[in-house]
């Protein structure tokens, strides 16, 4: 056998499977998105309507509205919150307790998903532990209405997108030659040029690319919303199940997770000159 | 500075920790509502846990998965990876981009695809279909680590391998495997860490035989009750042994 056959040989289980279970069914969602249902059966024949409707049916169109708003607030948040956490391990902690310090600050990154959401409903409810201690203290009379609404979704996604930032930007920053900060300083820049000028610009990449991964996790989940989200501000994943389930509409959830697909490829399209993916 | 980045960091452990501590104090309660006042401590819900047949089948279900779905994803990884770092292939960036291409997409989209398909075979969905989903799943994620694994430093000693007549077969079972065992280890772990907490392929894609996050996901319909805190601790504890044990072996040794 020649080398090249050989390789093929190698690489023919892997394709196989990707074809027969990814691309495969991928091409069908695509065909079953141009499909109609009419009464409970799939229609003959193709057409738009289903897109058309996402566009004119306000109800639908509201999913994405809200995911965009969500996932757009979740991922500056967690940016936001992220940075100073890894900042501090990467620079402020002494090496050897880094590795430890990284580790307990993502540790419940690893517990279940689904049971993760929960424990917010625990946190956030009625009679949670933040309503007793805000009534305890005297800040507030009443409970506060805060699981069930989009307060306690992002408060879920936020906690979770924090620890995955965390650990991205940490290791950008550990990337980063100490070198530079202390030739800024010799030059004469104080903390405040040094960070805006020097360590900003530099893990900018490790920062995008950690924020188009929350948006692209973010803003495909079923989960956080479904638990955290109450049943007033549906989201575009929400959108989809539904009509998968209650509605018994295949074709419509197909279509919407096209739309969902295209947004994502959009997304990157437009973070691509950012993004170093090959380099995460 | 100190000052301030110790508060920082106290207050990120409280907001990280918070909803952890709360799920593990409270499924201790005694009573039947996990909030406070704390009433506990009893291990009664972990005794109704334990001891719920359809609990202990969606664990096993969810082990079973994991274990295969991460051997399969891992073994046509590892295969690919050889293929596309070790020969020159027309097309080999497309063939890449394919490889990791499912990590780009949203698991509804795999899950509402694979369920369709299943559908125009006629075939039920089961616990096969999710397995099956799940290695599309780990695939781009061993394929990309062990891919970055082989460098040219094992190059010279296949170069030996193959000079003292070993076919191609046993330097890929004696040299190469071996020597990319630490990477191959850890992309094993990460991919059963996925697959055990994986939903949202598990909940389209199963009826009867369903997993532990899709079992957890019933419970969730009761509201809040401290069995959901007993089985939802019992899988943290799981998970975080198994990120120590990766932590402190695997790579640990890898970076020395």
């Amino acid at each position: 056998m020649t080398a090249r056959g050989q390789a093929w040989g190698l690489l023919a289980p892997g394709l196989l499977w990707l074809a027969a279970f990814f691309v495969l069914p991928f091409a069908g969602m695509a065909l079953l998105s141009l499909r109609v249902i009419e009464g409970r059966e799939v229609a003959a024949g193709l057409s738009g309507a289903n897109y058309a409707r996402f566009w004119s049916d306000p109800a639908i169109f509201q999913g994405l509205v809200n995911s965009l708003e969500i996932t757009a607030v979740v991922t500056v948040v967690s940016v936001v919150l992220a940075w100073p956490l890894a900042a501090i391990i990467a620079l402020r902690v002494p090496a050897r307790w880094q590795r430890l310090a990284l580790l307990l600050a993502v540790l419940p990154f690893w517990t279940s998903y689904v049971v993760r959401s929960y424990s917010w409903a625990l946190v956030l409810g009625e009679n949670g532990v933040v309503n007793r201690a805000l009534t305890g203290l005297g800040v507030i009379a009443e409970p506060l209405e805060m699981a069930a609404t989009r307060f306690a979704t992002v408060t879920g996604f936020v906690h979770f997108f924090v620890m995955l930032l965390t650990l991205t930007i940490y290791a950008n920053l550990r990337a980063l030659s100490p070198n530079y900060m202390r030739a800024a300083a010799d030059l004469g820049a104080g903390p405040v040029r040094i960070f805006w000028h020097v360590i900003l610009p530099l893990t900018l990449p490790g920062i995008m690319t950690g924020a188009f991964l929350t948006f692209v996790l973010c803003i495909g989940d079923y989960i956080t919303p479904q638990i955290l989200g109450g049943n007033t501000e549906l989201t575009l994943p929400q959108i989809i199940m539904m009509q998968l389930g209650r509605q018994g509409n295949f074709p419509m959830a197909a279509a919407l997770s096209i739309v969902l697909m295209a947004v994502v490829t959009l997304a990157y399209l437009l973070s691509a000159r950012w993004l170093r993916l090959d380099r995460v | 500075m100190r000052a301030l980045s110790a508060l920082y960091l106290t207050a990120a452990g409280l907001f990280i920790y918070l909803p952890v501590a709360m799920l593990v104090l409270f499924s201790f309660q005694d009573s039947r509502l996990p909030v406070p006042p704390f009433t506990g401590p009893s291990l009664r819900w972990y005794q109704d846990v334990l001891t719920d047949r359809d609990l202990m089948a969606a664990l096993g279900n969810s082990a079973l998965v994991a274990l295969a779905s991460s051997a399969v994803a891992l073994a046509l990884g590892f295969l690919a990876a050889v293929a596309l770092a070790r020969h020159r292939l027309p097309g080999s960036v497309w063939l890449r981009a394919l490889f990791v291409a499912p990590m780009a997409v949203s698991t509804l989209i795999i899950g509402l695809g694979l369920l369709n398909l299943w559908g125009w075979l006629g075939w039920p969905v089961s616990l096969w279909a999710t397995g099956i989903g799940h290695v599309v799943l780990n695939l781009p994620l061993c394929f990309a680590i062990l891919f970055t694994a082989m460098g040219d430093q094992q190059l010279s000693a296949e170069r030996a391998a193959r000079d003292l007549g070993a076919g191609e077969a046993r330097v890929l079972w004696h040299v190469t495997l071996p020597m990319v065992a630490p990477s191959a280890l850890a992309a094993y772990f990460l991919s059963v860490t996925f697959s055990w907490d994986e939903f949202i392929l598990a909940f389209l894609l199963t009826r009867f035989d369903v997993t532990l996050p899709v079992e957890i996901w019933s419970l969730l319909k009761s509201g809040l009750n401290p069995r959901t805190n007993a089985i939802g601790s019992l899988v943290f504890l799981v998970s975080v042994a198994l990120v120590i044990v990766l932590e402190f072996t695997l790579l640990r040794k890898r970076r020395a």
